[in-house]
């Protein structure tokens, strides 16, 4: 009895088209269906924050939604940040130069997250930051580089403007 | 660790969620997922249907009419926080929402799904108790509408019956200028509090308090108003020893006790979390000067 159904959305600008379980939440659908592995599945309950993605501009836990509820949606990964031309996002820049990952593994979900809360924060200061990445876990504890290439970025990202 | 087979409804009317809840059985209502989608990837919850409430524009509504603000069930955690009518109407649900989660949960989060998930916890239940705010429910039976006070009926079971589904609330905001304060204690940032406490407070032309509103959240299986103390602090002058007094009045509260936290922690933190968050609410009043 699992039941399937067709939708159609956009994943990093591309319109995509699939048959899936309703079952399979958006995580799932993203790395199997379409084989975009840089969306990282660590608690699948909505603690860890890695699989953090954008549909319609808003950051959510791609583990807490069904893919089916994406229908119609424009969904951006972390495969989506950088320009098609590879040009990375200020915020992988930042995270580059800053030594903002060790081993990547809740990368995914603070760039993305990073992404969304900068584009609506520009003038982000270190306790905003610290906060809206309260819900991102990262075991290695590189929060301290983390923070700081958040900060750089948003420099950047409002100097750009 | 993935959800179980179930068949999918996304229903887009209140006529079509109507329809399909009068026909299926073990079904469970998925409005912004935030709990139900976890329990389902762990398997906590097996149901055989599950009815979206996601495409139902009917429950998206947020609106003042008539003096009350009226909220659909669907509306996400992220809307009420950004909403300017909640800002001037009810600035004390955005304060309370600030705890919730974290910004990514609170957009897909919604309240009707806060209210009926009625985690003991959960800061939004505390503020539709601070209001005695009227629940909309609908069903194959037709419409009904329940006092908060009689929402809920045990541990995280609210006055639903199994083909029935909140379909939104109304908040009275209280008219006359008043203050208001909501503070938790939690381990973490975006955790469930430990305890919250929300008030409300107005002052007469006098100083002295007109009448108050306090509501906790954690300490019981369901948010509970501390009425007696509302009512002792009404007609009286703000000052140290009335708020000791209503601190008082908390510790007394029965307590929830678990693994983490004692009863005792809770009664503890009841009383000292109400004492500050009745100041707070005082000062916003324009009361603070002898507290």
């Amino acid at each position: 009895m699992s039941e399937k159904r067709r939708i159609s959305l956009t994943v990093n600008g591309k319109a995509v088209e699939r048959e899936v379980e309703t079952r399979t939440h958006l995580a799932d659908f993203l790395r199997h269906e379409i084989g975009l592995t840089g969306t990282h599945v660590g608690c699948e309950h909505g603690v860890c924050g890695a699989c953090t993605v954008l549909v319609d501009g808003a950051a959510v836990r791609s583990c807490l939604m069904l893919a089916v509820q994406a229908d119609g949606a424009a969904v951006t990964t972390v495969e989506g940040l950088a320009r098609p031309d590879g040009t990375l996002h200020p915020l992988q820049t930042a995270f580059w130069e800053h030594h903002g990952l060790q081993c990547g593994f809740c990368t995914p979900g603070m760039l993305t997250s990073l992404a969304a809360y900068l584009e609506a924060h520009p003038n982000a200061d270190e306790p905003d930051i610290r906060r809206a990445i309260s819900g991102n876990i990262c075991r290695c504890t590189g929060y301290q580089n983390i923070v700081a290439a958040a900060l750089d970025a948003a420099r950047v990202m409002r100097e750009g403007r | 660790m993935k959800p179980a087979p179930f068949a999918y409804h996304d229903p887009r009317t209140l006529d079509d969620l109507v329809g399909i809840l009068g026909q299926v059985e073990n079904a469970k209502l998925l409005a912004g997922g935030q709990s139900l989608m976890p329990m389902l990837n762990m398997r906590y919850v097996i149901p055989d249907h599950v009815v979206d409430l996601n495409r139902i524009p009917e429950l998206s509504h947020l609106a003042e009419s008539d003096g009350l603000i009226e909220i659909g069930a669907t509306v996400r955690q992220a809307a009420l926080e950004r909403s300017a009518l909640i800002a001037a109407r009810c600035p004390v649900m955005q304060e309370a929402l600030g705890c919730v989660g974290h910004f990514q949960t609170r957009n897909r989060g919604t309240i009707g799904g806060s209210l009926s998930h009625l985690d003991p916890a959960a800061e939004l239940p505390g503020i539709a108790a601070l209001y005695d705010a009227t629940l909309h429910v609908a069903g194959p039976r037709g419409r009904r509408d329940v006092a908060f006070a009689d929402w809920g009926l045990s541990y995280m079971t609210p006055n639903l019956a199994p083909d029935e589904a909140l379909i939104g609330l109304s908040l009275t905001p209280w008219r006359e200028p008043h203050g208001a304060a909501f503070l938790e204690f939690a381990r973490r940032h975006g955790d469930f509090a430990i305890v919250g406490v929300a008030c409300l407070v107005a002052l007469d032309g006098a100083g002295c308090v007109q009448r108050a509103a306090i509501s906790l959240v954690g300490v019981d299986v369901k948010p509970v108003r501390l009425r007696a103390a509302e009512v002792a602090i009404a007609g009286v002058a703000p000052s140290a020893e009335v708020l000791a007094e209503v601190a008082a009045m908390a510790r007394r509260l029965d307590c929830l006790s678990d693994t983490h936290v004692s009863a005792a922690y809770r009664q503890r933190l009841a009383a000292t979390l109400t004492r500050r968050a009745l100041a707070l609410a005082l000062a916003r009043a324009g009361g603070g000067h002898d507290v």
